[in-house]
């Protein structure tokens, strides 16, 4: 009798404890801009709205690809991709999900007010076949299209049409659109708060279908609360002081102490986000140098002698404090098409890169303007305050010219600037998305070369890129090894190194670091 | 009375054109709104589109008449960086700067005045020693290092007050409130504190200035002559007399304590308009930094227009056609 009391006990205990309100207060710098979820591919609004919309694939724990709202996908044509939905699943405002509303929310993201436009450039459209079975029709064969869709989140058409939001947000209209601040997803976490700049409260989806899958079944978040705090040193404070939870950004120079810390936790991890010098290799003139005959970047010596200039174990180590992954590539291993063999750095070594630039004809070295943010990337500011010391050691006199992202970005999109630092995150995790973005020749077609402000430019590099598109298997494969290799010869880019990110939490918080910087509360514990 | 005012509401109009015209002139170096919106994936066209969709692509005096024909409606469109109407954000962060920027100013006459006068009558005691030197440190510290310290010793260290936020907050109509609830109470003190604190030293400084002179004149020997209390001397005729100058340099710094909320905002992550527009600056969105700056020179040019009328009504003096004289 005892024994039975004791165990009802325990039950009643158990249950108590399962039902139990576990909140956790979550702080980052910047607030979603909307709560759309096809209107802007920032990351600060991703990291919210994936917690309330669900994909057609998921991502798992490292990045790989999970079933979603589609339980299996296959090619069934080269150029026809087929999935399966989930049956049973339901939209938080109640409408059962269904192929019409995959099909919906594909089109949506192709709507020219879309920043979604990448996740969905192959499609020609999408067929509902069956009420549960959805086919893909691609212009060309497209290998990655399941990398594509995990980041394209499904909405429900009868919802979206009701509110009069079938199209993301067009910035000249008067109106405020409904899904600025409302949301109807199937994920794991629905909207119930949201008042921007200050509080978005997203309440646990007790009937979402993912809680029985083994990653999420120790998982016991009832309540996220999202606060923006921009100032770093009150957002450390308030972490400190017990006031949050968990910090997605914590600034850089105040780790070690928070490490120190009673009850904080900082889980590192890496990102990817790789950090390079790109350079104008295609003016015969460049705009800021004191060479007023030639372009010295043209002459691969030259290239090679900035390259063997850079310490960039002493930019790891103290510019860093070790938060960096040092490389020789432009994108980390988690991409698909990553190549352990081609990783490989210049080293080090000044004597060497004064012997190339006198071979280059420049024994003197010569004057160039380091264009640099000073607010998008971690350290960036400081990565090129130590390039520009380090050149000048060979003899290059650089200039740097720190700027915040709104001035740099439209400054190296006009094509002004001679050389510059940036960083690059590759969103649907294969290869292509950077060799066609960084490397491709700019010839106006979709995506080619669009963020190639140094318009480089290879034929067979672009050969290649043409076999990433409409290949797969063992010859796409090939195609990338053989262009990684170009890139380590070539010396299109300076590569630095992959950024690491920090999350710090107060200790009982317990979430698995991503890579993508998204923290998924589906995984999360609260103990 | 009535020209009077007339003719300072028709001064008021060029300061509030010029202001809306460098304003808008300095948007051009703040960077461009496209980039930002767009993301890192787009199509020459797609950018084409939206610079056309925003009519960047117009000259600078279109783009200027455009802002201000809707900026006299009242309409200041839509937020690049939010997707809402302007004037709804505006609206809804008005509440917390100005409860916040109340409060600063309270703060600063109920604690600053008794201190100016105290220091005032006992000059050489060792309290007015310690209010002179510590009213050092309101002048000279910058608002954001008084913050970051307060937040340390008062969140982290002691745990008493929170540092970020205004608490849960109550809605009175459109006009959400912190003061009905004990946590927006809480969140309310550190960063009235920090924003006060500079108007508190200021207005104890001039009060003791002010005491000093006031207490040398004439009419308060006599009134010390004829043996009135030290009480009724002090403060039924000397701080009376101080005042004038007091009410007036308040009225005027309750404008700036409005305007530059900004930095106070930012530390405490404040939710009013300060905070509002420094998030605008970080994303270039043109259109909430246009109407924040026109509100705030709104703001100035009526706190100034209050404050002549004031000295009106308080002065004799500047009464035409009564020129006595004489405190």
């Amino acid at each position: 009798m005892r024994k039975l009391l004791m165990a009802a006990a325990l039950a009643a205990g158990l249950g108590a404890g399962m039902a139990e309100a576990r909140t956790v207060r979550w702080a980052a710098s910047g607030d979603p801009n909307t709560m759309d979820p096809h209107s802007q591919n920032l990351g600060t609004v991703t990291m919210v709205l994936q917690q309330i919309y669900d994909t057609l694939i998921s991502r798992t724990q490292d990045l790989g690809l999970a079933p979603g709202l589609a339980t299996r996908w296959e090619q069934v044509e080269p150029n026809r991709w087929r999935f399966w939905l989930r049956d049973g699943v339901k939209f938080h405002e109640g409408q059962a999900f269904g192929a019409d509303d995959v099909v919906f929310s594909i089109t949506r993201a192709q709507a020219p007010t879309s920043n979604y436009g990448i996740f969905v450039d192959t499609i020609e459209r999408a067929v509902a076949v069956e009420p549960m079975v959805v086919d893909v029709i691609t212009r060309v064969p497209d290998p990655i299209l399941p990398n594509k869709v995990a980041s394209l989140f499904i909405m429900s058409r009868a919802w979206s049409e009701a509110n009069n939001a079938t199209r993301p947000q067009n910035t000249r209209a008067r109106e405020e659109m409904h899904t600025v601040r409302a949301t109807n997803g199937t994920g794991a976490f629905r909207l119930q708060t949201r008042e921007p700049d200050v509080r978005t409260v997203l309440a646990r989806n007790a009937d979402w279908w993912g809680w029985s899958e083994p990653s999420s079944r120790e998982a016991n978040v009832t309540e996220i609360v999202y606060r923006p705090i921009s100032s770093d040193a009150t957002r450390i404070a308030a972490l400190l002081s017990g006031e949050v939870d968990f910090v997605l950004d914590p600034p850089l120079q105040d780790l070690n102490r928070l490490r120190q810390a009673q009850n904080i936790r900082v889980l590192e991890g890496p990102e990817v986000r790789t950090i390079f010098l790109a350079m104008d290799l295609h003016r015969d003139r460049l705009l800021y140098s004191d060479v007023t005959d030639r372009n010295p970047l043209k002459d691969l010596r030259v290239r090679q002698a900035l390259y063997h200039a850079i310490d960039i174990q002493a930019i790891h180590r103290t510019t860093m404090r070790g938060q960096s992954v040092v490389t020789g590539t432009f994108f980390p291993p988690q991409v698909n098409g990553y190549t352990q063999s081609e990783d490989v750095r210049l080293p080090y070594d000044q004597a060497r890169a004064r012997a190339l630039l006198t071979e280059a004809g420049y024994p003197n070295g010569f004057g160039i303007t380091l264009d640099c943010p000073n607010n998008r990337y971690i350290n960036d500011e400081q990565i090129c305050q130590a390039i520009v010391a380090m050149w000048a050691r060979i003899g290059v006199r650089a200039q740097l010219n720190a700027m915040p992202l709104n001035l740099f970005f439209p400054k190296i999109q006009r094509d002004d600037s001679s050389i510059y630092l940036l960083g690059w995150g590759v969103p649907t995790l294969d290869a292509l998305y950077s060799f066609q973005s960084l490397l491709r020749s700019r010839d106006g077609g979709q995506g080619n070369g669009i963020w190639n402000y140094g318009r480089y430019s290879n034929p067979r590099m672009d050969e290649l890129i043409n076999v990433m598109v409409t290949q797969s298997g063992e010859p796409r494969n090939a195609a990338i090894r053989e262009a990684l290799r170009i890139y380590r010869e070539d010396v299109p880019h300076i590569p630095l190194h992959h950024q690491m990110i920090p999350w710090a939490m107060r200790s009982n918080v317990q979430i698995p670091h991503m890579a993508n910087n998204q923290p998924y509360f589906r995984w999360a514990r609260m103990n | 009375m009535f020209a009077f005012i007339i003719s300072r509401i028709m001064q008021a109009l060029p300061v509030l054109l010029s202001v809306a015209l460098i304003s808008f002139a300095m948007f051009a170096y703040v960077g461009d709104p496209v980039a930002i919106m767009l993301g890192q994936d787009y199509t020459q066209a797609q950018r084409d589109a939206l610079v056309a969709e925003l009519g960047l692509d117009q000259p600078f005096w279109v783009q200027f008449g455009v802002f201000l024909g809707n900026a006299a409606q009242g309409e200041f469109g839509l937020s690049y960086r939010l997707s809402r109407p302007v004037a709804d954000l505006i609206a809804e962060r008005a509440p917390a700067t100005l409860e916040l920027a109340f409060t600063a100013a309270a703060l600063a006459l109920l604690v600053g005045v008794p201190m100016g006068v105290y220091t005032g009558l006992y000059r050489n005691s060792w309290l007015s020693r310690f209010f002179l030197t510590f009213s050092l440190i309101g002048v000279s510290l910058p608002t954001f290092l008084i913050g970051i310290l307060l937040i340390l010793v008062f969140a982290v260290w002691l745990g008493w007050l929170p540092s970020f936020g205004r608490g849960d907050t109550v809605a009175l109509g459109w006009w959400s409130t912190g003061f009905l609830t004990w946590s927006g109470i809480k969140a309310l003190v550190l960063p009235a504190i920090t924003l006060g604190l500079f108007q508190l030293t200021l207005i104890m400084r001039l009060v003791r200035a002010e005491m000093l002179e006031v207490l040398r004149t004439d009419y308060i020997k006599f009134a010390r002559a004829r043996g009135l209390p030290n009480r009724a001397v002090h403060f039924g005729h000397a701080l009376k007399n101080t005042l004038v100058p007091v009410i007036t340099i308040v009225g005027l710094q309750l404008g700036a304590i409005i305007a530059f909320a900004i930095v106070t905002e930012t530390v405490f992550q404040w939710p009013g308009m300060g905070l509002l527009f420094i998030q605008s600056v970080g994303a270039a969105d043109v259109p909430i930094m246009g109407a924040y700056l026109l509100l705030i020179s709104l703001v100035f040019v009526t706190i100034n227009l209050i404050v002549d009328l004031l000295y009106y009504a308080v002065d004799p003096r500047l009464r035409i056609g009564r020129g006595k004289g004489g405190h």
